[in-house]
């Protein structure tokens, strides 16, 4: 256990190669060392997670024991012996401080006979899947107008996601995703015009190529992903300048310098998501479920009173900040709304955001961490439309400011809603009745907001 | 055949050795509970000398919000001294039980650095992150607290910055955002707007 805790703390560089392992009994990411010019990596990590190990060194030579299979290693030598047969590998074992290691152009021969089962090992990208594990997908531009790229995957997914100006990327590290038929893909569409897939350092990426900032959307429990420009983004002009937040440039967002007109589009983002948890409100519940699950609510109240809405993140997937606010603004939302939950106190907090005074401006590009100055009254005006809603419904809340970031990157108006249960018991937070009560009060604000909102700059 | 005043002293003599070590036990967990209560708190030796009348906003978890409070503590000459001494204060307070508003045990203000033209960098431990309970509101209390203290005592302050364990961090625990300063017109806008509230 030590050693494989060492190998995942050491996979941290960026500069380390790394050989993603999947299987049905897990999926993990292991250090690749490089020594004479090959790839490397220890045997014992490498199967510690699929069963019961052993190694015992004496002197040069090196047992090993994965369950009753018993192999033989030796220091400096390629010749060894698994299952009482000999095998060669295809350069020397070596031994480091007990830990074994071996060339990573062997395990395609070696793991089948030691594991007694198939094996497929993409060596160049340092992807190997142990047994029936591969997941499939197909990608398909619908016809509707605007088109829109629907990739069904055979099992839940969790990539990460960026986008940049014209592309969106799709990071695959912890799914043994598998090529389609071809790399490369192209579609009968001006704005989604292609699609790649390629396999690199232990991951799968699907690029998709389109004329217009692209946002995804998660359906079927992660089976399935959307690709599809914002209701907004659909009819305009592909941007001169990028309206995202380049994730290696300056933080500056382009402006376009005139307002843009939005329909009335509703972006909800469930903040934390994946390993980030948010507070743990009880031993069972955290706060990225219950705001997941108030965010969907809160789609299905708004899309009852005709009201488009987009969930930032509709899986349970990390996301970070600057993905979080560079997606929201790809949308050009009418009001941007992020939920949190608390365990402390009661009712319902709004927050209008709080800018940091120096901002930066250069010309036409603002300062990423003030963007929000522009939209301040807008942020303002929607807060009180939601404060008076929830009040008309009897849920106690309060109206503040705060320093919460995105907030303050999005570039239109942005509330953050903070629920606490209604009385002292935290589980309430998770209840249907209760969730229910805060979605429809806030889709209510919501809607109350559209004429105000619609006339904003 | 043992006489019986023997038996009577011998059970005597192992009631009585049966309650010392009982006795014994409960003072050593006593020693260690106090010990680890000791441990919450700010190693820094406390700074002597005249003590000075100081306003100090805490936050309360209960109604959520920021009450300038009295206090008098010695205070050094220095600005900078003061400026720490002030939040060792503050936290001192929230270490202590019962707290109005609990922080994680061990946290501590490793370092305040007044930077002119009114700019504070305040360095935070890490146990004072890494303990801190997560929420927009809890952690919007802290960050508060800790720069209208600042502001309030020590004249000139216009922002200040949030270092903890010498780096910089996105959030406090998942919320309040450490990345931006913290600018005392608008945190003063918050504390009106919390105290409006009530």
């Amino acid at each position: 256990m030590v050693a494989v805790g060492s190998a995942i703390l050491l996979s941290g560089s960026a500069d380390d190669k790394h050989i993603s392992i999947y299987s049905n009994a897990a999926s993990y990411t292991l250090p690749v060392v490089e020594r004479n010019g090959m790839d490397y990596v220890g045997l014992l990590e490498l199967l510690e997670p699929l069963g019961t190990v052993s190694a015992k060194t004496n002197g040069q030579r090196w047992k090993f024991r994965y369950y009753e299979v018993e192999s033989e290693f030796t220091a400096g030598k390629t010749r060894a012996r698994v299952r009482g047969k000999d095998f060669d590998l295809p350069a020397n074992f070596l031994l480091e401080n007990g830990r074994g290691l071996v060339p990573l152009s062997s395990l395609s021969a070696l793991l089948p006979r030691i594991l007694g089962g198939p094996v497929t090992f993409h060596e160049s990208a340092r992807r190997l899947f142990i047994g029936n594990v591969a997941v499939h997908f197909t990608a398909q531009v619908s016809k509707t107008e605007p088109s829109k790229l629907v990739m069904e995957f055979t099992a839940p997914v969790n990539p990460t996601i960026s986008t940049e100006p014209g592309k969106l990327r799709m990071v695959f590290t912890h799914e043994p995703l598998v090529e389609p038929g071809s790399q490369s893909l192209t579609f009968d569409s001006k704005i989604i015009s292609s699609a790649s897939y390629q396999e690199n350092d232990g991951a799968a990426e699907i690029v998709v190529n389109g004329s217009v900032p692209l946002l995804a959307t998660f359906g079927n429990d992660g089976r399935t992903i959307t690709v599809a420009p914002p209701p907004t983004a659909a009819t305009q002009t592909p941007p001169a300048q990028p309206a995202v937040k380049p994730t290696t440039a300056p933080q500056l967002l382009a402006s376009t310098g005139a307002p843009v007109a939005r329909s009335y589009v509703v972006v909800i983002d469930a903040s934390h998501g994946g390993d980030e948890r948010g507070a743990a409100l009880s031993d069972q519940l955290a706060e990225k479920d219950v705001t997941l699950a108030l965010a969907r609510r809160l789609r299905l109240e708004l899309g009852a009173r005709g009201i488009t809405a987009l969930l930032v993140r509709d899986a349970d997937n990390a996301l970070t900040l600057d993905q979080r606010a560079t997606m929201a603004n790809a949308a050009h939302p009418a009001i941007y709304i992020c939920l949190h939950a608390a365990s402390e106190g009661n009712g319902v907090r709004l927050y209008a955001p709080l800018v940091p005074a120096a901002a930066e401006n250069r010309g036409p590009f603002l300062d990423w961490n003030a963007a929000q100055a522009a939209y301040l009254t807008a942020s303002q005006t929607a807060e009180t439309s939601l404060a008076a809603e929830l009040q008309n419904r009897r849920v106690p809340s309060r109206s503040l400011i705060a320093a919460l970031r995105p907030l303050n990157n999005v570039t239109a108006p942005a509330v953050a809603v903070e629920v606490a249960p209604p009385a002292a018991d935290v589980s309430e937070l998770n209840s249907l009745a209760y969730q229910q009560l805060i979605a429809s009060s806030l889709a209510a604000g919501i809607a109350a907001a559209r004429d105000k909102l619609e006339t904003a700059p | 055949m043992i006489p019986r005043h023997l038996i009577i002293g011998i059970a005597v003599m192992l009631a009585v050795a049966l309650g010392m070590s009982f006795y014994v036990l409960r003072m050593r967990r006593g020693e260690r509970a106090e010990s680890a209560v000791a441990s919450s708190r700010p190693v820094t030796p406390p700074v002597s000398g005249p003590t000075e009348q100081v306003t100090l906003y805490v936050a309360y978890d209960d109604a959520g919000v920021l009450r300038p409070t009295p206090a008098r503590i010695p205070l050094p000459a220095g600005r900078q001294e003061r400026a720490e001494e002030l939040l060792r204060a503050l936290l001192g307070l929230y270490l202590d039980k019962p707290s109005p508003h609990p922080l994680g045990m061990g946290s501590e203000v490793r370092a305040v650095y007044l930077v002119d033209p009114g700019l504070v960098v305040l360095d935070l431990n890490a146990a004072f992150a890494d303990g801190h309970r997560s929420g927009v509101l809890v952690e919007e209390l802290t960050m508060a607290s800790l720069v209208q203290t600042l502001a309030a005592n020590i004249p000139g302050i216009a922002r200040v910055k949030i270092l903890v364990d010498g780096k910089e961090r996105e959030t406090l625990a998942g919320h309040a955002d450490l990345s931006n300063f913290y600018d005392v017109s608008t945190m003063n806008q918050l504390v009106a707007q919390m105290s409006a509230g009530q």
